[in-house]
């Protein structure tokens, strides 16, 4: 906590130098994507010797806006400006050049090569006729690992054995060799251990007093209070709010990204609820389900709300066998089954509807019709050949049940709209009458009439008494599908909430972990 | 019921032809456009002679193809086929010349031929080592191996009983086409229709979701390379019995002319997509090619040049469909 007063003066300078204009400002900054809006007005700066923290929930812009700013995407509209004077990038090379380096969640190192080798891939020093000038390039890793006061690194060790930490610093020692000015670092210590989340931090307060500014993008509220100067709010693409940490609280900050109207895009009917389809017991499955217990009544919805990374995704897919379970145990309708693949799952009445519907869900090179009947394949089967009758009612029901927007049954899936391959991908399950329902980001970049379709398409399951589990990022669609709402946090439940009384600001907090923990940093 | 039985066929026939319409239908117009053209040049090329000669001489190369298609559907590749058909025809010819029954010099290559492809099966499905290694490899020890122990020499004074090819069904239809065409058929529908063939697309088109949908990826690879090493091994049959001698070496190329048929043949480098009907008319339409090469006076060497360009040609062709479809959905 204590490495911030190192090189004190200098900040002043900066600062003196700088106060005119903000080292880097965005207005009004528009992005849209295919079928969703990224970015509606959104204007931002970073002052030099200031770490600017970026708040909000998955898809709220976080993401868009950054690549904006170090040249990955170009904006649809608004400005972005360096020193006051307006710039375009036009690929990351241009923003680099302008001093803003990224830092991104995936360290992009090359693992083969040293320390020194991966701090100057691309721009290393040259001796006569192009050579490379190993010296110099050895001297220059040296200073820039002094500079930082990092004595257990050597610019000869190679990459691929230095731990998480210690990658994090040679990416940042990459982006300071180029004179980055402005860094920006997108959930730095996701992975990282508390020790090295100590020293990172002790790395930034130098920065800062060196004058650079930093763009830091975190999920943990202690953090934000501990690092950062001032704090940017986005939800839905659009800016909220920019508090100084100094005057705000957790509280508010928490009510600035959930605190959406919860309108009746969210048709929950209440149905009778009956006995208890799923039921997990103390379930593991390293490194990110650690004894998980919980229960799925007919005809109920449960929400399982939580961060990226908090284990949601890696306990449904434990129960669906496509990690199975190292100890616990797990009941269907009262009988103890052992799972050990999706398709024992499959057999068992379970449905798994994947998160990432492009890389788990959808065939795109298949028909509609195909990938309609490719999870009830071995139902639909006789002596080996599909009965072809049964495969087109099945998926003409589907089609028609779903409202899916397609030509015909024949017509390439990976062509239809992201709204309705998520339709496909739900329908498909469904099609093997399951027991038990586990949705995944059911709703994740599908536009709003899809979302509406499919939330009402949920209310008409759990209504036949199916029980349902969903996970979902959009804490309005937690609180709005939800019976009850349990809230996971680095692999285990941490807080249960009764539909009564799941509010924004109890659910965001136990998702953020709790107001001890953020009091205690504030 | 028979509202049922009606729609059903009628469905059938649209999706049937909707999926002609597509790369086999180009592939048909070709080899018949082709025939016409070099024929107005010189019309001893639609002589039945030559057109039967063509047809004879490829047909291994259409039976390989089927195999090679569905391996290539189910996102694979494999370029130790045409050192297999070396290894297999001298296999069944040594022992034909040995005096095994004939039921045996022809039984012998297919259960080899399955054997050397479900263990490379085998190994790529469940070590998880990338099939162009794993076949490269096996490519060397076939060949290799087939010159070590046999020298090259040729196997000659083989029974006449062993000429496969030789036979005439109803004796007109030559066997190998008849092979080929039957193979062809009985693939095609196997694959379209049936859940394993549906397991092969699913598995080469997104193996993630196959797997979240029950399918096993490497069950339906070791399956699919077992298949393929049986095709090979029919392929081997016909390749041997067609002349009346078989030189103990691999055919040079000839993987690589069975990989351009599947791909020209429409079946996607990428994986999930083709049929083996459009590698079957592809393997006709390169060997026609190569035969109308001599009637028009170009030497026959172009003939590679001429299957990297179709190669080329299809697989960019390929490439730009699907960024499309991409950027559409």
């Amino acid at each position: 906590m204590n490495g911030a007063a190192i090189l004190p003066d200098r900040a002043v300078a900066a600062d003196a130098g700088g106060r005119s204009a903000p080292l880097l400002e965005v207005r009004g900054l528009e992005k849209s994507f295919p079928g969703v809006r990224a970015l509606s007005g959104v204007s931002f700066d970073v002052e030099p010797g200031e770490v600017h923290a970026l708040l909000g929930e998955n898809g709220a812009g976080k993401s868009t806006l950054i690549k904006i700013v170090s040249g990955v995407f170009r904006p649809d509209g608004g400005e972005i400006l360096v020193d006051g004077q307006a710039v375009e990038f036009h690929r990351p090379n241009d923003a680099r050049r302008a001093g803003v380096a990224t830092i991104y969640q995936e360290l992009l190192l090359f693992p083969e090569l040293t320390v020194a080798e991966n701090i100057f891939m691309g721009h290393a020093p040259r001796a006569a006729l192009g050579r490379l000038d190993w010296r110099a390039m050895r001297t220059r890793a040296e200073e820039l690992l002094e500079s930082l006061q990092i004595h257990d690194l050597a610019p000869d060790q190679v990459v691929g054995a230095l731990s998480v930490g210690n990658r994090q610093r040679v990416e940042i020692l990459r982006a300071l060799s180029q004179s980055a000015r402005l860094l920006i670092m997108d959930e730095p210590t996701a992975s990282l251990t508390e020790h090295d989340v100590m020293r990172l931090f002790a790395i930034v307060r130098l920065l800062k007093s060196r004058g650079v500014g930093v763009i830091y993008i975190s999920h943990r509220m202690d953090e934000i209070f501990a690092i950062a100067d001032r704090v940017t709010v986005l939800r839905d693409g659009a800016h909220v709010g920019t508090r100084e940490v100094s005057q705000t609280t957790s509280g508010e900050l928490v009510q600035m990204m959930v605190g959406r109207k919860i309108d009746n895009l969210f048709p929950k009917v209440s149905v009778p609820i009956g006995a208890p389809i799923l039921e997990t017991r103390d379930l593991v499955r390293r490194p990110m389900t650690k004894g998980v217990s919980l229960s799925v009544r007919a005809g109920e919805i449960v929400g399982l709300a939580g961060l990226v990374g908090s284990g949601r995704s890696e306990f449904a897919q434990t129960v669906f066998g496509v990690t199975p379970a190292e100890s616990g145990e797990i009941r269907l309708a009262g009988a103890r089954v052992a799972i050990d693949s999706p398709a024992s799952a499959r057999a068992m009445g379970i449905a798994y509807v994947p998160e990432d519907r492009g890389v788990q869900g959808l065939v795109r090179a298949m028909s509609v019709l195909q990938n309609f009947s490719l999870a009830a394949l071995p139902a639909l089967s006789r002596g080996g050949f599909i009965d072809r009758a049964a495969e087109r009612r099945m998926a003409e029901v589907g089609v028609a049940r779903f409202s899916v927007k397609t030509s015909s049954l024949e017509q390439v899936a990976g062509r239809l709209s992201g709204g309705n391959q998520q339709k496909i991908v739900l329908g498909k399950w469904l099609a093997n009458n399951p027991r038990l329902l586990i949705l995944d980001e059911p709703t994740r970049g599908i536009d709003v009439g899809a979302k509406a379709e499919i939330h009402r398409l949920m209310g008409e399951l759990a209504g036949k008494g199916i029980a349902i589990l969903m996970i979902s990022s959009e804490l309005p669609e937690v609180l709005g599908m939800s019976d009850r709402v349990l809230v996971m946090r680095e692999g285990r439940l941490v807080a249960e909430f009764d539909r009564a009384y799941a509010t924004p600001e109890a659910v965001g907090g136990a998702m953020m972990g709790g107001d001890g923990e953020t009091g205690r940093a504030a | 019921m028979s509202a049922i039985a009606f729609s059903r066929s009628h469905g059938e026939r649209t999706g049937f032809i909707r999926r002609l319409a597509s790369q086999e239908a180009l592939l048909a117009v070709a080899v018949l456009a082709l025939a016409l053209a070099v024929g107005a040049d010189n019309p001893r090329f639609l002589a039945t002679r030559n057109l039967a000669d063509v047809l004879l001489g490829n047909a291994y190369v259409g039976v390989a193809a089927i195999g090679m298609s569905m391996v290539i559907i189910s996102g694979n590749i494999d370029i130790s086929v045409g050192a297999l058909i070396g290894v297999l025809a001298t296999i069944s010819g040594s022992l034909a010349v040995a005096g095994a029954p004939i039921v045996v010099a022809w039984l012998a290559p297919i259960v080899v031929g399955v054997a050397v492809m479900t263990l490379q099966g085998f190994v790529i499905a469940y070590l998880r080592i990338p099939a162009i290694v794993v076949t490269l490899g096996m490519m060397s020890i076939l060949k290799g191996g087939l010159i070590s122990v046999t020298g090259g020499r040729w196997i000659s004074d083989l029974p006449d009983s062993f000429h496969l090819a030789d036979i005439e069904l109803f004796d007109v239809l030559p066997m190998p086409v008849v092979i080929m065409v039957v193979a062809t058929a009985l693939a095609a529908f196997w694959m379209r229709y049936s859940a394993s063939g549906r397991a092969i697309y699913a598995t080469g088109g997104n193996a993630e979701a196959a797997r979240l949908c029950g399918v096993s990826p490497p069950r339906t690879v070791v399956m699919v390379f077992a298949l393929h090493g049986f095709f090979a091994a029919i392929a081997a049959l016909l390749f041997a019995t067609e002349l009346k001698v078989i030189q103990s070496t691999v055919p040079p190329n000839l993987e690589l002319t069975i990989i351009t048929a599947a791909v020209v043949g429409g079946v996607s480098i990428l994986g999930g997509v083709g049929t083996v009907i459009g590698s079957t008319l592809a393997a006709i339409l390169i060997a026609e090619i190569a035969s109308a090469l001599v009637f028009i006076n170009v030497s026959p060497y172009w003939i590679h040049a001429v299957q990297g360009t179709l190669i080329l040609i299809t697989v960019v062709a390929d490439i730009i469909r699907r960024r499309r479809r991409k950027a559409g959905g």
